[in-house]
């Protein structure tokens, strides 16, 4: 099946909601989500567990999640949180 | 703690799994945070320590029924104030430091998640001291407190926690363990995100720490000696140790254990205890709590005493005490398991021990280090600096106090200037890979950040060169008591010795020593400096080629400095500058050298090389620094007007080695290129022209400059692979030096100019050069070509003709060496080469099998060379950055 894959722009301001709201809608996609991190600066601790769960969400829905233009700095957040092998990137 | 494998509950991994989870998310946020951010949060940690210090005091005391409520309160002070003076100013985040000079910064990176163990005996200060040392590097903490102070540990973490928090720091930074197991700690220790364990603590924690395969901090017991020397300020001494020793009762690791007293001051030491509210046990005393306070199974102080004031140890052991008295002081007379008072005691009795001397003092110190003590802290009072210094020299201990309380010194930043710590660094000695106190650098990853530095280079001549036909007659400008020629029989009986002689001011005293036309070595080396002695010379003339420069070179060194090692001074070196052997300056004779060359190849009259042999002990000498360089080289072509044709040749090739080798030198630089080209433009048209024409006084002259100009070059850039080559072949099979130099020297310009098997280390070079300077020099002499490739091949051809013109034979075979005999010396001859000093500066690091290769091809002969195949030219293209 082929799908096209829907891009969604994360709101830098308050990555834990945004992403809560990305988990939400999972049920309903189909393919793979491409969420845009340019807005994001930096991941608080409430972003990253919303990463986390946004990651077991996807692996239970057999969603492809993948990142867009993730700075270095919060790629490395998502490293030592042991989480870049769980979503694709794209530069 | 035992090492089984670690059986938790599901329910109970699950929890530790979820702390480790909540901490490796903040360390991770943790990150992004700048060195600004987290000297916000750290400052107002602080205040709140500050303000629950006598509250968290109070707790640790009714938790743990150790030590002194105001004592633990000062404690909490000390780990909050103190330790925040020392941080904040420290750069914790990003760069570091910076060491321009040394074009490297130190950057931080946190650790991650730290594993903390903390102890019963300062269980508050020490959680305020590791939280606030975790904030300012942005780690994050999980706490596991001793079991029987976890509740007062718990309430200071959570008073850091919220503080933290509100002011930035992120969710979960610190976490407490809620409850405690030892099998908790081994999973903790072990769990793989986990970066560091902190454990101040027992013996059993450190040991378990470091037991863990993890990086590791283990701060563990001490047993502190002191030596109470006769010097000292007794009175001083005194206070200092009972505060020391009764400060929280006794229960920092760093107090006072055994005090070791000159038996001059003894006694009247004992009274000031004793007037200041010590208890002198007497022997009975002394016995039994040598048998109650200590566990006589194992040695350790029982548990029982830890931290409880000396009245209530004293009535629990029966001892009939003051109701004031605040310390018990027990006298032994040995260190040992037959001594158990000499062993550590984390309550405040205090041993005390006569010494007849301070060598029987400080052997008694020694003793008590090594009785559980080792790495940790000792203290001295004196006032003898050799006393202190000894003292420091024999006890091994990461803080040594000296005339200060053991315990607050220790801690640091009281009573001297080191690290605020509750954490002491033991070193190798108490199972630690540290004697610092720790400290927040501890805390962090330390990242260099070296970026390229260029080796300074320098540009060294003698101070004075005179050229040109005549040049000789410069000498009446230099003024002497007393000169000595030294030359060799052949140019006296030709007359060049007159001709120096006649231009030397005629008031000046002349003598001359005659010297063999060969290698110096270390008889004629001798016999020239007792002439130099005799006649108290102040000025040396070597008249010469490369023997008799090298020779005068080596006399006027031992003249100079009678004391200088020959053999030490030609230690081998990588680097001129890095070299192990320096050579002397303090002279005790001053003298002139005036170099005059009468050969054209060397260039040794401007050169800081002199070779000789020590027939004697067996060795040849090569000496290489510039305080070897002349003063004064004179360049006058009238002394080779008379050179034979194959000398002309030998010396003539030489020249033309120096300079291509030079040009291509990793230590090549403008200066010395400018010299190099110049040099072989000069040899290309002149050398023919004298070797055809030795009366050709214009290409005498060149040539006699292009020795010296090329020499210039080397001089300052070093030769290469050519002459590696040539020194093991021609002292293998007796080949003049020039000559040998010519057979390899086509075969070397083409294996410098291909890509490199292996590339020469050389800071100084932006990029792989030799192949576009061999390129330059072939533009230089016209040789035409289009690409650098061409221009290569064509300067390798014109060498060749160059050679062939001057009658160098073609090959080695030529020389009438057979392939068998060549076959079996090529073993050693590539060792040797392999050995010789010379490649160091070749642009292309040879390997051994090269080495082999390019002595075949010498054996084959010119024409063998290869012209670099068009796909190794394209790679040498491709790979270089121009």
């Amino acid at each position: 099946m082929t799908t096209t894959a829907e891009v969604q722009k994360v709101n830098g301001e308050n990555v834990e909601q945004a992403l809560d709201d990305v988990r939400r809608k999972l049920a309903g996609t189909e393919g793979g989500v491409i969420l845009d991190f340019s807005a994001v600066q930096r991941v608080d601790h409430g972003g990253l567990r919303a990463m986390e769960d946004l990651a077991n969400a996807a692996d239970e829905k057999s969603v492809e999640i993948s990142l867009e233009a993730v700075n270095v700095g919060v790629y490395k957040v998502l490293k030592l949180g042991r989480l870049t092998l769980r979503f694709s990137f794209v530069n | 703690m035992s090492d089984k494998i670690v059986t938790l509950s599901e329910e109970r991994t699950a929890y530790l799994e979820g702390l480790v989870r909540q901490a490796r998310t903040a360390a991770a946020v943790f990150t992004q945070l700048t060195q600004e951010d987290v000297d916000q949060i750290v400052k107002p940690m602080v205040l709140a320590g500050l303000e629950q210090a006598q509250y968290l005091a109070r707790l640790a005391v009714e938790e743990t029924k150790i030590g002194v409520m105001e004592d633990k309160a000062i404690k909490n002070m000390v780990a909050t104030e103190f330790v925040y003076n020392y941080v904040r100013d420290k750069r914790t985040v990003g760069v570091i430091r910076e060491y321009p000079d040394r074009r490297l910064v130190e950057v931080a990176e946190p650790i991650g998640v730290i594993f903390s163990l903390t102890p019963i005996t300062n269980p508050t200060s020490t959680v305020l001291f590791k939280c606030i040392m975790a904030i300012k590097t942005r780690n994050a903490v999980l706490f596991s407190p001793h079991p029987s102070a976890w509740r007062c540990c718990f309430e200071a973490v959570r008073i850091m926690y919220e503080t933290a928090v509100k002011h930035g720091a992120p969710k979960g930074v610190f976490t407490c363990l809620q409850s405690h197991s030892l099998d908790d700690n081994k999973y903790l220790m072990r769990h793989k995100d986990i970066g560091l364990i902190d454990a101040t603590g027992g013996p059993g924690a450190v040991k378990a720490a470091y037991s863990s395969g993890k990086p590791a901090l283990g701060v563990g017991a001490g047993n502190t000696p002191v030596y109470l020397e006769k010097s000292a300020n007794l009175d001083q001494a005194v206070v200092d140790i009972i505060t020391s020793k009764t400060f929280d009762n006794g229960t920092i690791c760093a107090s006072e254990q055994t005090v070791v007293i000159d038996d001059e001051i003894y006694d009247k030491a004992l009274d000031k205890f004793a007037a200041l509210g010590a208890h002198i046990c007497n022997e009975k005393e002394t016995e039994i709590l040598a048998r109650t306070v200590i566990d006589p199974n194992t040695g350790s102080m029982q548990p029982m005493a830890v931290g409880q004031k000396a009245t209530i140890i004293a009535r629990s052991v029966g001892i009939e005490v003051e109701p004031k008295t605040k310390l018990l002081v027990t006298p032994i007379t040995g260190v040992g398991p037959d001594h158990p008072l000499s062993m550590e005691k984390l309550f405040p009795v205090l041993s005390v021990y006569r010494a007849h001397s301070v060598d029987e003092a400080l052997k008694v110190c020694v003793d008590v280090n090594h009785n559980g003590g080792l790495g940790h802290t000792a203290v001295v009072f004196s006032n003898q600096e050799s006393v202190i210094q000894k003292f420091g020299d024999m006890i091994n201990a990461g803080r040594i106090i000296v005339n200060s309380p053991g315990s607050i010194g220790a801690l640091g930043g009281v009573y001297n200037d080191l690290v605020p710590t509750f954490s002491f660094g033991c070193g190798t000695g108490g199972g630690n890979g540290t004697t610092d106190n720790v400290n927040v650098y501890h805390y962090l990853n330390i990242k260099r950040v070296a970026r390229r530095t260029q080796a300074h280079m320098w540009f060294r001549v003698p101070n004075q060169i005179y050229f040109n036909m005549n040049a000789t007659e410069n000498l009446r400008n230099f003024p002497s008591r007393s000169t000595l020629i030294i030359t060799n029989p052949a140019l006296e009986a030709i007359g060049h010795v007159d001709i120096v002689k006649r231009s030397i001011p005629p008031e000046t005293p002349v003598r001359v020593t005659i010297i063999p036309d060969a290698e110096p070595d270390m008889k004629i080396v001798k016999q020239g400096v007792e002439a130099l002695n005799f006649y108290k010379a102040d000025q040396i003339i070597a008249l010469g080629g490369g023997s008799v420069i090298d020779a005068a070179k080596i006399m006027k060194l031992q003249y100079e400095f009678p004391d200088a090692d020959l053999k030490e001074l030609a230690a081998p070196f990588l680097d001129i500058r890095k070299r192990v052997v320096q050579y002397p300056t303090e002279k005790t004779n001053h003298a002139r050298l005036i170099a005059i060359s009468t050969t054209s190849g060397t260039g040794s009259e401007v050169t800081p090389f002199a070779v000789m042999a020590d027939k004697e002990r067996g060795f040849k000498v090569t000496l290489a620094d510039y305080s070897l360089t002349p003063d004064v080289a004179i360049v006058d072509p009238q002394f080779v007007m008379s050179m034979p044709k194959g000398l002309t040749v030998d010396t003539g090739v030489d020249c033309l080695t120096h300079a291509l080798e030079a040009g291509v030198s990793v230590f090549a630089s403008p200066y010395t290129d400018s010299n190099a080209m110049q040099a072989v433009r000069m040899v290309f048209k002149y050398l023919p022209m004298a070797y055809e024409n030795p009366h050709d006084e214009e290409a005498r002259s060149m040539m006699h400059n292009a020795a010296c100009i090329a020499a210039i070059a080397f001089s300052n850039a070093s030769v290469g692979v050519n002459h590696a080559l040539a020194h093991a072949f021609g002292a293998r099979f007796h080949v003049p030096h020039g000559r040998a130099n010519a057979l390899m020297l086509p075969h070397v310009i083409a294996y410098n100019a291909s890509v490199p098997t292996k590339f020469m280390p050389s800071p100084n070079q932006g990029a792989y050069v030799a192949h576009k300077k061999y390129a330059m020099m072939a533009d230089l002499l016209g040789l035409g070509g289009h690409t650098v490739e061409e221009k290569v091949a064509n300067l390798v051809k014109a060498t060749e003709e160059l050679l062939d013109r001057l009658g160098v034979p073609t090959s080695i075979a030529e020389l009438g060496i057979s392939r068998e005999e060549f076959e079996k010396a090529m073993p050693e001859l590539a060792k040797i080469a392999f050995d010789d000093p010379s490649w160091r500066s070749n642009p292309r690091m040879p390997l051994v099998s090269e080495i082999i290769e390019l002595f075949w091809s010498a054996y084959k002969g010119r024409g063998t060379a290869p012209a670099k195949p068009e796909t190794e030219a394209k790679a040498v293209r491709e790979m270089v950055a121009v």
